[in-house]
């Protein structure tokens, strides 16, 4: 055998492990990194005026996000609201019906596309398409904005889930006379539903986040508002806005809001896996 | 079923009533899901469409040269795009540069030597670092990774790489944390989590059998790695870095906390500088008429770049999904 050969094998062997292991360290040192860094700076500002004050003026001593969290969960929730059963739809025509026609491939390329396209030029859109004409920055336009964030998401994990459906069961649905949108809704749907929520919950945790089309369309209100038809203050924007900020306490705040935010992202995240695995290994 | 009305014929009737009920039902369920999935490409369309409409007079005024002209005063209204395109690119290349080993790394460690029990916990803690929203990378790159990057990161790089020749003037000039290099490295801790699961996912297509019978023939792991799984996900691989690519060129906030915003070119990569996304950013709100139409133009441009190395990736990511059927 040739010892030196051999030997130079181990070693490349080792390094290559070595550094692969490092990497996966480097990886995880930066997630505890940034936990570790929001938690020291985000606990402080987590207090009960949080919740319940409006956003401070310029120069102002205390204050809260409470007019940003109600703006922030209503803009959510209303594009939650607006995209899932567009995504939902999209997704059952992907899977039960376009399969493998061009316009369901078309529909599948741009999907996939939609998914990593920059949302500040979904913003950008919005504003051309609503804030400009109706002269008017609103939360309307901010749901519609992270709507066409949602849908690619929800529409990909419907279709995945759907097709994962054993045909079997359709087949059998099928055999009793039922008709198709009956099959899907009350079978393929139904089997798939772990899935489909899942697609759901992490949509909402990849639009709660978004910042940048929120900038050109709901903007930022230092009010209480709950009127959608007006600017609206939101969670992201505020922290964009405030950690720029030369003031102490609007730093403080934005930190607050950044633990609240990430928190609530991972926490989204975490659910819609452990939701997923208990339900789909119940099979 | 009704006992008291044996009359076939009403039943009949009666049974065709349903038959063409459900299939009414059916075609109407069938035309909406196809309109709703059709919204998706008229999203796409109405993208394009008012981005070019509303970039219309900043694309008249300059024509092409919009794309390599490197001014953008605003007092003057003398725009073009090469700074903010100068900044996009170079950022996202440094965060290439530095995701694309480090995700290889993890995704190796995952897929080969990482034991079973440990495999889930550890993969889910990397999809959750791409779930961290990117305002988040923002504020952590400006108040605590710059100020380390200033006292310690940059000296020692000028110090070193500063003093060698042909790249040494790319680490001179001012250190004070912020600039294009910083914006890089941020950019690179958001696209690691993406790149590495793709990498990931496509490194488990891998037959089993072609796996282990390198394994047989006395293979080390990292030269089943390098000889066998690598080759055969090619395609795969570069897709999941275009993906990254694609996520860093568009990426707006993480970059816009860091990479200081000035709308000029320099030769060092510590200096401040803007990126397309960072650009609209910050200047919209200021904006009017014309500048609102060049930074239009700017959003077309990013999206038209996307687009390209988007649609790539995807070709590249379904032609080894593809192989993976014909040839296991």
């Amino acid at each position: 055998m040739n010892e030196k050969l051999y030997r130079r094998r181990v070693r490349t062997n080792w390094i290559g492990l070595t550094l692969s292991m490092a990497a996966m360290a480097i990886g995880l040192f930066v997630l505890l990194w940034i936990l570790f860094v929001l938690f020291k700076n985000g606990l402080s500002a987590l207090d009960w005026n949080m919740f319940t004050k409006s956003t401070p003026a310029p120069g102002s001593e205390g204050g809260g996000l409470a007019n940003a969290i109600v703006g922030s969960l209503m803009i959510v929730g209303l594009a939650t609201f607006l995209s899932t059963p567009i995504g939902i739809l999209a997704g059952v025509y992907l899977a039960e019906y376009g399969d493998r026609s061009k316009i369901a491939q078309v529909t599948r390329f741009v999907t996939d596309i939609m998914l990593s396209a920059p949302s500040i030029v979904l913003g950008l859109f919005v504003y051309a398409l609503i804030v400009a004409q109706t002269k008017q920055f609103s939360g309307w336009a901010g749901t519609v904005a992270l709507s066409l964030i949602a849908v690619p998401v929800v529409l990909r994990t419907t279709e995945n889930m759907l097709r994962l459906v054993p045909g079997s069961l359709r087949e059998a649905a099928f055999a009793l006379g039922a008709p198709q949108w009956k099959v899907t809704i009350m079978v393929t749907l139904r089997a798939a539903r772990s899935g489909v929520v899942t697609g759901v919950l992490l949509a909402v945790a990849r639009i709660s986040g978004e910042t940048a089309p929120l900038l050109f369309t709901a903007l930022n209100n230092q009010f209480f508002s709950t009127d959608m038809g007006k600017p609206m203050a939101n969670l992201p924007v505020v922290i964009f806005q405030f950690a720029m900020s030369p003031y102490d306490n609007w730093v403080r705040l934005a930190w607050g809001g950044a633990l609240l935010i990430t928190l609530a992202v991972l926490l989204l995240n975490i659910v819609a896996r452990v939701y997923f695995r208990d339900k789909s290994s119940q099979r | 079923m009704n006992p008291s009305s044996s009359d076939s014929g009403l039943l009949d009737q009666k049974r065709l009533d349903v038959v063409r009920r459900q299939r009414l039902q059916d075609f109407l369920f069938h035309k909406v899901t196809l309109s709703f999935s059709l919204i998706v490409l008229a999203a796409l369309a109405g993208i394009l469409i008012s981005l070019i409409i509303t970039a219309w007079p900043a694309f008249k005024k300059f024509g092409l040269e919009f794309i390599w002209r490197v001014e953008w005063d605003i007092v003057n209204e003398e725009f073009g795009a090469a700074i903010a395109i100068f900044g996009t690119v170079v950022s996202s290349g440094i965060a290439l540069l530095i995701a694309v080993p480090l995700s290889f790394g993890i995704a190796l460690f995952l897929t080969e030597t990482c034991p079973v029990w440990l495999r889930r916990p550890l993969g889910t803690a990397v999809e959750l670092l791409a779930a961290v929203p990117s305002i988040i990378y923002g504020m952590f790159g400006l108040f605590i990774f710059a100020p380390l990057f200033a006292e310690y990161g940059q000296p020692a790089m000028q110090s070193t790489l500063g003093q060698m020749p042909l790249i040494g003037p790319l680490f001179g000039g001012a250190m004070n944390g912020i600039g294009i290099l910083a914006a890089g490295l941020i950019l690179a801790f958001m696209i690691l989590p993406f790149i590495a699961a793709v990498m990931r996912d496509v490194f488990e297509i891998v037959p089993p059998i072609l796996r282990e019978s390198a394994y047989g023939v006395g293979c080390t792991t990292w030269e089943v790695v390098r000889y066998v799984v690598l080759p055969y996900t090619q395609q795969g691989v570069i897709g999941g870095i275009m993906l990254g690519l694609g996520r860093a060129l568009g990426e707006t906030m993480a970059v816009t906390f860091v990479i200081g915003n000035s709308q000029r070119i320099s030769s060092s990569l510590f200096a401040p500088g803007s990126s397309i996304a960072s650009t609209l950013a910050n200047e919209f709100g200021e904006a009017d008429d014309f500048h609102l139409s060049t930074l239009f133009a700017l959003g077309f441009l990013l999206f038209v770049i996307t687009f390209v190395v988007l649609a790539f990736a995807k070709i590249l990511i379904i032609r080894t999904e593809r192989a993976k059927g014909t040839k296991t």
